[in-house]
């Protein structure tokens, strides 16, 4: 008997151990679906936002056509991204959609009654509000994916998250991470 | 360096004391000025504890109304995001910047003055308030009103809004006291001598001459500790701010804006002077430095933005 109790005692540390660690992992993950999910509310708002945007300046924007356009099509690409569940794709179509949405505001500046226009002055302000809001979220995000990641990789998470199935997750990334040179083409 | 929690801490606890050490001031004047008039040291303790139930009652007040009393007196009124595109833009920054400080979203406020002002107040964050001046709102640009914001978001966030609340309320109502005491030293202290009844006189002298003393000493122990509220904090809620919004440049240009500005905004007192966020209540050319200011020299509070991005400091603000 005497034996015994060394041993239940080393068993039941180690117990207690795997199971604050498994529960570290759990509460790491829903974290960082938590702060996904606030990324989503921002995306999703920013997609209602951009067809009232486009509408609002259609009329006047007459020859720049093609901006509008690629507007649209990187607000298309964005949401199919978003209903992909794979995040760095989805974070690279968000920064696509971004610049498009920047070279939409830049060429909105040449167009005297646009820039006086209430409803574009509005839809800006809220647009560029939601830009903002999504940096911040997208920095909350990726900090809480460092720590879950820091923890599924460390000791004692490491032993646990490969058979409980706790994936590593990817970063959402910031535009200026890897931004890609633009292409001149003069053909 | 400090976190937000523990800056918070250190607030919640020197609240506290600030709140016994009025108190006790509160009793020992109540004590003092009872033996004085009563000519025994028994006469002292319900004054005594008069006094102490004042001030428990002031701080209860300025705990749960005083910043309703701080916004009504400086006439302000909630902003109203739909009434034009600087509205909806203030509104906006509240959210974007309670997001990236994940805290909740105080009730935002306008001061209807043209004078450049801010100024947070409130119990803890759950109860915040921010009022900024439509002179300001209408001043400022995006990047600048975020920089102010997020100086103001900082200081719910540390609860110096309570320590600033309590200061307020306990300051005003200590000189308010001594104002009275010194009245009472002058009409009816001068009265019951003449009437002297014999027995006690002694005492009644010294506790008079006391209770004088400390009229005198208490305000101005009260203003010290009001001065000792601001400077230190002020850098504090820049730096934090700029840690919010990742962008000195907005707050240093709202700052620089802020000194070019010679308006005395008339609504704020010398109770709540130290809740803003440059000094409200003096002219320009007193809101630099001395020992005696509540608030820190615009001029060293943009340096020190400026050494963040690794620009040259000014000599004097309007120089860039």
């Amino acid at each position: 008997m005497e034996g015994l109790l060394p041993v239940l005692v080393i068993v039941g540390v180690l117990a207690l151990v795997a199971i604050s660690a498994f529960n570290g992992l759990v509460n790491g993950r829903n974290r960082v679906d938590e702060a996904l999910g606030q990324i989503q509310v921002q995306l999703k708002r920013r997609y209602d936002l951009i067809p009232n945007l486009v509408d609002a300046v259609k009329g006047q924007m007459g020859f720049e056509k093609g901006v509008l356009e690629s507007v649209t099509a990187a607000r298309a690409a964005a949401v199919n991204a978003g209903t992909s569940g794979d995040t760095a794709a989805q974070a690279k179509a968000e920064n696509m959609l971004t610049s498009s949405l920047r070279t939409l505001f830049a060429n909105v500046e040449a167009y005297p009654t646009l820039k006086s226009n209430e409803n574009v002055i509005q839809l800006q302000e809220q647009l560029t509000s939601t830009e903002n809001q999504i940096g911040f979220s997208r920095q909350h995000y990726n900090a809480t994916v460092l720590s879950y990641n820091n923890a599924v990789q460390t000791f004692p998470g490491l032993l646990f998250a490969g058979a409980f199935g706790f994936a590593k997750r990817d970063f959402f990334d910031a535009p200026d991470a890897e931004e890609a040179v633009p292409k001149v083409n003069l053909s | 360096m400090a976190t937000f929690y523990d800056l918070a801490a250190e607030n919640r606890r020197k609240s506290l004391v600030l709140v016994l050490i009025v108190v006790a001031i509160l009793a020992a004047f109540g004590a003092s000025a009872g033996i004085a008039l009563s000519g025994s040291v028994d006469g002292g303790i319900p004054f005594a504890l008069g006094a102490f139930v004042l001030g428990f009652l002031l701080t209860l007040g300025a705990y749960f109304s005083g910043d309703k009393a701080v916004l009504a007196a400086a006439g302000a009124k909630e902003l109203d995001p739909s009434a034009g595109r600087e509205e909806l833009e203030l509104d906006n920054i509240v959210n974007e910047l309670c997001l990236a400080a994940n805290m909740p979203k105080p009730k935002v406020y306008t001061i209807e003055d043209t004078a450049l002002n801010a100024f947070a107040t409130g119990r803890d964050p759950e109860h915040a308030s921010i009022a900024v001046t439509e002179g300001l709102m209408r001043t400022l640009d995006r990047e600048e009103m975020s920089g102010v914001i997020a100086h103001e978001l900082s200081h719910v966030r540390n609860f110096d809004i309570r320590y600033g609340l309590l200061v307020a309320a306990l300051v005003g109502s200590l000189a308010l006291l001594s104002d009275l005491v010194m009245r009472w030293a002058f009409w009816g202290g001068g009265h019951k001598r003449d009437n002297d009844r014999g027995g006690g006189n002694a005492i009644q002298v010294i506790f008079i001459i006391l209770t004088i003393v400390l009229a005198i000493l208490a305000p101005i122990a009260a203003r010290l500790v009001q001065l000792a509220v601001s400077r230190q904090r002020e850098y504090l809620a820049d730096a934090s701010g700029v840690e919010l919004t990742r962008n000195p440049a907005g707050l240093e240009r709202a700052l620089a804006k802020l000194a070019g500005d010679k308006e005395v905004l008339e609504v704020a007192t010398k109770a709540t002077a130290h809740m803003y966020i440059i000094n409200p209540v003096k002219h320009f050319e007193e809101r630099s430095a001395g020992f005696l200011a509540t608030h820190p020299p615009l001029v060293d509070r943009i340096n020190r933005l400026r050494a963040l991005r690794r620009a040259k400091p000014l000599e004097a603000v309007g120089e860039a």
